[in-house]
């Protein structure tokens, strides 16, 4: 057999690794398209001993756990139940992983985590690094097979006897407590903070001794372990920048003894190794996957909202059964089905389950510079525009909130409203004059945006300003500050996935209004060059994303 | 079944243990809300604990583990001879995406298809009673279910009104939920519904982790040998916990110590009375488990950051914690 290129070789230690322990290692997220490397590394996974279940993200609790079943029951007119996929331990293969919703991920981590000998295999297809399997899955299973950019390779044979030696070898292998320690330290050298890392590390270290047919851990076993499970979780590479900065988190002395440094030393190298060209996958995804609402999924609309026409589907559980629409699907066929004394006969393809339509009611929020400098420079403009903007947002029925700022604070002139002319009378008499408290403005209107969405309306935040912030959030006039200030919480609201837009009223684009913009991650539109069915059109763009 | 891993072998997380165990002193002090890192010992503490707590009697096939013949229900058509039994104390999972009919209860939809009867089956809230039901990702869970959660936890009853049933039945437990806030925000509603909430982070001394991951492989590589190690512990802990429930009523609390939690409170300016009240019934339980005869201000201190850090009014830019804040205003009112 032709040797398989370099990178292949983790993969297939990876898979080996986890043969021997797939429920204690908890699986891999194997992250590829589907195409011939991924098939190959599919078809290398060696028999784990466990039967293997198919497991798609939009699996319901139904068929997961014991549950009736429904369609079952309603033939042979006796309760009829599946076990689910639960039932017993088995090799879980999630596909499409990275669309996998957030409450699937925590039965399937509650599933890893209670029953000992399960494992999951999880096919990941995101296409950019932000589209990927839950972290709360990830962070579960040991291992992460990148699969990207490599060209499918022959197949090894993994010797089964040798598998089944080692799982039985696995649980003799001693680990020394400085084994313990260097993994320990290492992880945290690696900027890894969790500790299911180096439990998961020291359980991957112990599969390799047994597959090396030793009783003892050696250094080899430690760096297999820290190249499969560590490297990809890495958030930094031991330098002393970084060190410095994780000294501030973990206290203690990380440098140990003299003997041992050298090995741990030998990890990190074996981790730098395993990582292409120093890429760190984890620092760049890490503070993207923050995407839950908090609130559940409030859009899946199954039970409220505007009732469109109802389907036939099989029931599962969270939606309701549109009789009316079942018993028509049935009637034409009562002739047919006619059993004696029966007088209605409802077989479970009849069966139409009730569907709605949410309609996201949207908020647009109005954040307006009422300053002296804004005023100057053309408060009476942003007002004509935004005046335009509100008899759009009233034709297509969207709430509309108005903030203005100057001075001081900011002020909430119009709380969420469909009022048109109210909105018209306020925004008129906004005088104009003062300083510029931007970070008041954003904070007023973020907090206003915050609580939309907790309401569950889509809301936006247009800020209209000349950008020339010179009040600071406790009211102090100073420009350093009050930029910084602004800055803040221009982060806050990215943070808070709240969708923005900037239109810049400076006669001048201004240079820092653009990085603000980038800094809120909204669009910045120069006023001067924009007119307002374009700027509409900008607006629309942003709130329909 | 395999065994859950000792409570007083976790290492360090000091506060969501003393949490843990003043719920399980005190019931009615409201539940925990553990808030933290991931593999950080949070699903671990919780499943330790159940194997800690003392059994509780209730009577045989009684759907809400009642104590006695009285307290169960006339639907669950318990028989009269039901004998009582020890029997573990509760603790319910709530896995997320539970439907509505599996907390609350239901139809018996078996025994409506096959014998046309109206039965009531109960659900995971009638499991709980008179004990634990606890809930992994709690800010994740879905509105409806909180509503109804919230409901619950309040009056101590669940009522079905739903297919023709109409049922009732005693649905007390101590709720305990766990969470990651980078996932998603709770409503101030349901946080104020917890008595006590718990930050977790892993630990940031370095021979500490090194202990956790010892203890982990310990566990898993020698079972027996190391439950047996740690059973002794925990039976002390259980032993403490059941002589406090004894002192518990013995506790006092002397009018310059409640003056303290009520300027405490002013001072945060936490809405309504529910964190003064939590707060004093916290220091209570924990005087009781420290076989103290009164509450002192060492209690309050303690137990102040636990009982009211999650009350506060966020102010979504300040970047100091709330238990911060409530460090800085222990500190102005105790001196």
């Amino acid at each position: 057999m032709m040797d398989p290129p370099d990178p292949w070789i983790d993969v297939w230690q990876a898979l080996r690794l986890l043969a021997v322990d797939p429920g204690g290692l908890g699986g891999v997220v194997l992250r590829a398209r589907v195409g011939p490397a991924r098939a190959a590394c599919l078809a290398a996974l060696p028999d784990l001993g466990l039967p293997r279940r198919r497991l798609h993200p939009s699996v319901t609790a139904d068929e997961l756990f014991p549950a009736m079943d429904f369609a079952g029951t309603l033939t042979s007119g006796r309760p009829v139940f599946r076990p689910g996929l639960f039932a017993v331990p088995a090799e879980y293969r999630l596909v499409m992983a990275e669309r996998c919703p957030a409450d699937l991920a925590a039965k399937l981590a509650a599933r890893i985590d209670d029953s000992a000998r399960s494992c999951l295999v999880a096919l990941d297809e995101g296409a950019d690094s932000d589209e990927t399997v839950p972290e709360v899955l990830r962070d579960r299973l040991a291992f992460l097979i990148d699969l990207d950019g490599l060209r499918a390779a022959p197949v090894p044979a993994f010797d089964h006897e040798e598998l089944v030696e080692a799982r039985a070898r696995r649980m003799r292998v001693m680990a020394a407590e400085a084994d313990i320690a260097a993994l320990t330290r290492v992880a945290v050298r690696l900027g890894i903070f969790g500790l299911r890392a180096p439990i998961l590390a020291l359980r991957a270290a112990r599969c390799n001794a047994a597959l090396c047919g030793r009783d003892r851990m050696s250094s080899k076993d430690l760096e297999v372990a820290a190249a499969t499970v560590l490297a990809h979780r890495a958030t930094c590479l031991p330098d002393v920048e970084t060190q410095a900065e994780i000294g501030d988190r973990v206290s203690g002395d990380l440098s140990a003894p003299t003997g041992e440094t050298s090995e741990e030393d030998l990890l990190v190298e074996a981790v730098r190794v395993a990582l292409p060209d120093g890429l760190l996958p984890q620092s760049s995804t890490r503070h993207a996957g923050a995407a839950g609402s908090g609130a559940g999924d409030k859009r899946k609309a199954r039970q409220k909202g505007r009732p469109i026409a109802p389907r036939r589907q099989r029931p599962e559980g969270r939606s309701r059964v549109d009789l009316i629409a079942t018993l028509r699907m049935a009637a034409p066929w009562q002739k047919l089905r006619r059993i004696p004394g029966r007088t209605l006969t409802v077989m479970p393809s009849d069966i139409c389950l009730k569907r709605f339509e949410a309609q996201m009611e949207r908020l647009l929020i109005f954040v307006v510079d009422a300053s002296g400098s804004a005023a100057h420079a053309r408060l009476n403009e942003a007002k004509g525009a935004v005046e335009h903007l509100l008899a759009r947002a009233y034709a297509h029925r969207d709430r509309v909130a108005l903030i203005g700022f100057r001075n001081r604070a900011a002020e909430m002139l119009l709380p969420p409203n469909r009022s048109l002319v109210q909105a018209k009378r306020r925004l008129a008499a906004l005088p104009g004059g003062g300083a510029t408290p931007l970070a008041s403005g954003l904070r007023c209107g973020g907090m206003l945006a915050c609580k939309a969405q907790k309401q569950g309306m889509t809301p936006t935040l247009i800020l209209l300003t000349d950008g020339r912030a010179n009040v600071a959030l406790d009211g102090d006039q100073d420009r350093r500050k009050a930029m910084r200030d602004a800055e803040t919480a221009a982060d806050w609201l990215r943070a808070s996935h709240i969708r923005s837009l900037v239109l810049d009223t400076a006669m001048r684009p201004q240079k820092n209004l653009c990085q603000l913009a980038n800094r809120m991650g909204a669009e910045h539109v120069a006023l001067p060059r924009a007119n307002p069915v374009q700027m509409m059109r900008t607006i629309e763009a942003v709130a329909r994303h | 079944m395999t065994h859950a891993f000792p409570f007083s072998a976790i290492v360090g997380q000091d506060q969501m243990k003393l949490a843990m165990i003043l719920t399980a002193i005190d019931p009615k002090l409201g539940g925990v809300l553990v808030f933290g890192d991931r593999g950080t010992g949070k699903s671990t503490a919780v499943r330790a604990l159940a194997a800690l707590l003392p059994p509780i009697a209730a009577v045989e096939g009684c759907p809400v583990n009642s104590a006695s013949h009285q307290g169960c229900p006339d639907w669950a058509e318990v028989p009269e001879d039901a004998e009582i039994k020890e029997r573990p104390t509760p603790v319910v999972d709530l896995p997320l995406g539970a439907t509505e009919d599996r907390v609350t209860g239901a139809l018996d939809i078996e025994r409506a298809l096959v014998n046309g009867e109206k039965t009531f089956q109960p659900g995971l809230l009638a499991q709980a009673n008179r004990g634990y039901l606890y809930i992994d990702e709690v800010n994740l869970l879905e509105d409806h279910l909180v509503d109804l959660l919230l409901d619950v936890a309040q009056s101590g009853e669940n009522v079905v009104e739903r297919e023709g049933l109409s049922i009732r039945h005693p649905a007390r437990f101590v709720l305990v939920g766990s969470g990651n806030p980078e996932e998603g925000e709770l409503r101030p509603q349901l946080l104020d519904r917890f008595g006590l909430s718990v930050e977790v982070r892993s630990p940031e001394d370095i021979d500490q982790r090194i202990e956790v991951v010892q203890r982990r492989d310990a566990f898993e590589s020698q079972p027996a040998k190391f439950l047996k190690k740690w059973h002794r512990e925990d039976a002390s802990v259980r032993n403490s916990i059941l002589a406090a429930r004894e002192n518990l009523q013995n506790i006092k609390i002397r009018k310059r110590e409640l003056r303290d939690c009520a300027e405490l409170c002013i001072a945060l300016g936490t809405d309504g009375l529910r964190g003064e009240l939590t707060l004093v019934r916290a220091c209570r339980a924990l005087a009781a488990y420290e076989g103290a005869a009164s509450v002192s201000r060492r209690h309050i201190r303690r137990i102040a950051p636990l009982a009211l850090a999650h009350r506060l009014r966020r102010d979504p830019m300040d970047e100091a914690g709330s238990v911060s804040r409530v460090r800085r205003a222990l500190e102005g009112v105790l001196g």
